[in-house]
């Protein structure tokens, strides 16, 4: 019984190829709603990741042997992968991280400490993760530059009008968060780069949440970074990726000295490699930017439309049935979001909450979400937060509806 | 809560009281029922010299000496944390400071609950046995000075 409208998307079937939904937790099944934090991982990834350490594990790059040729191919081959998978023009503009933190951090590090002095400004929103702001604030401290913060509405909408007014020439830099992490919200991202390009600004995007759900294209947004995760789009974790403009990259200087980023070295002076290897020193996370591939064409496979179409509904049908429950609030109840509901409940700690559903075999974030000065703004010490994956189902909101009656229950 | 039971015996007589639960359910309003039973903190104790932070909840401890025992009162917004910590208190409140700092803090494990010391939970619990502790050993070296 296929239960979304999406054509032969069958959620029953899909959930087979997630080894860990097959999982019970203290005696229920499973039900993971932590997708935001992390997504769990097709069969494929992992198989991909058994195979690369079981047929060809080499250093990439170098080597001239077999195995060696097979890692670079398949290192390489995810590389294009990604550039078809956010639109970017050129290989030479993907850049392999850590992950979205490590991305804003070598942005910061290397075009940032490059281009920001003292008195210009960095424009950031109250909806970012800590990891768009400590970088930048870490930038600006250093630099004397100073940090502005675009202020939301009650439920946590971007302001647009405000962040129009705090662009101006010292704006030297935006950086923005895509999909808020905390609430799912989905900030006019095309229109805050179009702004900020206007005042002269370079804008950075993180995509950490975004790159998962919604359908990417750097050349059409126009941002000069983007930064996503492979972990949050059913991959491994340890990898992800920054996309920058070619010409921005081409002038910045590296960001970690070492091996693969170099053409020559000598005890004088050192040459640099060609894009993209100039910001990839060191042997790099090869096993688990190889699986990436396998994890993008796992969602190209079903399709990103057909996962978005069932999300939505999930997201519509967890909004309604979790505010339907007396005393419980969902914050940042806006139209346009991703599959993140995070609600607080009259009188009950998030905390208490996590637990309680925890013991039921229910996974959900409680918290801050690593958003700290946005709760604060919300006026709230934390939330409860359920994000869903492609995987999840209508039942398991069920089930989680169910739980948090028996919390409400338990903590009368 | 006599002063005259030891650690040990507090311990046992709280290890025994979980084993009569069968359900987690139980269990857990059990441990939140001593939450709300727990007396309330005098609010001049509830300051941020007192907090003890976790990531997620926050925890307030107020500690006193009398007789050469030591006293303790606290708070916390989350209400499991607090069950826990009013376990902790009903087993180190009254005690010679002494026998807090030696004591190995075994019941949490024994009654099921080593999820909430864990690192993950960041619950504040782990914190507040640590505070309770140090701050036996500061009445223990006021009491008696070396």
């Amino acid at each position: 019984m296929p239960l979304t409208t999406a054509i032969g998307y069958d959620v029953y079937a899909l959930r087979k190829q997630f080894p860990i939904l097959q999982r019970e937790l203290k005696g229920n099944p499973l039900v993971y709603f932590d997708n935001a934090a992390t997504s769990q991982k097709p069969k494929v990834v992992i198989d991909a990741l058994v195979h690369y350490y079981s047929h060809y594990n080499a250093n990439i790059h170098r080597g001239i042997h077999t195995l060696a040729e097979e890692a670079t191919a398949a290192y390489e081959a995810t590389r294009e992968t990604v550039r078809k998978f956010i639109g970017a023009s050129s290989v030479e503009e993907v850049i392999f991280t850590r992950g979205t933190t490590e991305s804003i951090n070598l942005v910061s590090n290397t075009w940032g400490r490059a281009n920001i002095k003292a008195g210009d400004e960095i424009i950031i929103s109250t909806l970012e993760h800590h990891s768009n702001i400590v970088p930048w604030q870490m930038l600006a401290e250093e630099k004397g530059a100073v940090l502005k913060v675009v202020p939301i509405t009650d439920e946590g909408e971007f302001i647009f009008e405000a962040f129009e007014k705090l662009l101006s020439d010292k704006t030297k830099l935006v950086s923005v968060v895509h999909a808020s992490n905390a609430l799912g919200i989905i900030n006019p991202v095309k229109e805050i780069i179009t702004a900020a390009h206007k005042a002269g600004a370079v804008v950075m995007v993180d995509g950490a949440q975004s790159t998962v759900h919604l359908d990417i294209d750097v050349q059409d947004l126009d941002c000069d970074f983007f930064a996503f995760s492979s972990h949050k789009l059913y991959g491994p974790t340890g990898t992800g990726a920054l996309y920058g403009k070619k010409a921005l990259l081409e002038a910045m200087p590296p960001f970690h000295g070492g091996g693969e980023m170099i053409k020559e070295v000598s005890f004088e002076k050192t040459t640099y490699n060609d894009l993209p290897y100039k910001f990839e020193a060191g042997t790099p996370n090869i096993a688990d930017t190889i699986a990436m591939k396998y994890a993008i064409d796992f969602i190209n496979s079903i399709g990103k439309e057909n996962i978005r179409m069932h999300e939505d509904e999930l997201l519509s049908y967890a909004t309604e049935s979790l505010k339907a429950i007396d005393g419980l609030h969902v914050k940042g109840d806006v139209q346009h979001k991703v599959s993140v509901v995070s609600f607080v409940i009259d009188g009950i700690h998030p905390q208490d909450i996590g637990i309680l559903l925890d013991n039921q075999g229910i996974a959900v974030r409680t918290g801050t979400h690593c958003t700290m000065p946005l709760m604060q703004c919300l006026n709230v010490t934390g939330t409860t937060r359920a994000s869903f994956a492609m995987y999840n189902t209508k039942e398991e909101i069920d089930l989680l509806v169910k739980g948090i009656h028996k919390v409400k229950k338990m903590m009368a | 809560m006599g002063d005259a039971k030891s650690i040990e015996t507090i311990e046992a007589e709280i290890v025994d009281e979980f084993s009569l639960f069968d359900s987690w359910e139980d269990k857990y309003e059990y441990i939140i029922d001593m939450g709300k039973k727990l007396p309330p903190l005098s609010t001049e104790f509830k300051k941020d010299e007192n907090k003890i932070k976790g990531c997620q909840s926050t925890v307030w401890m107020h500690s006193d000496i009398k007789n050469g025992k030591v006293y303790y009162e606290a708070d916390s917004d989350a209400m499991i944390v607090k069950g826990l910590v009013s376990l902790l208190i009903r087993v180190f409140s009254g005690q010679p400071p002494e026998a807090v700092i030696n004591a190995p803090v075994k019941f949490i494990d024994d009654i099921g609950m080593t999820s909430h010391l864990a690192q993950t939970r960041s619950s504040g619990l782990r914190a507040m046995i640590k505070q309770m502790k140090l701050d036996a050993l500061a009445w223990k070296t006021k009491v008696s000075p070396q």
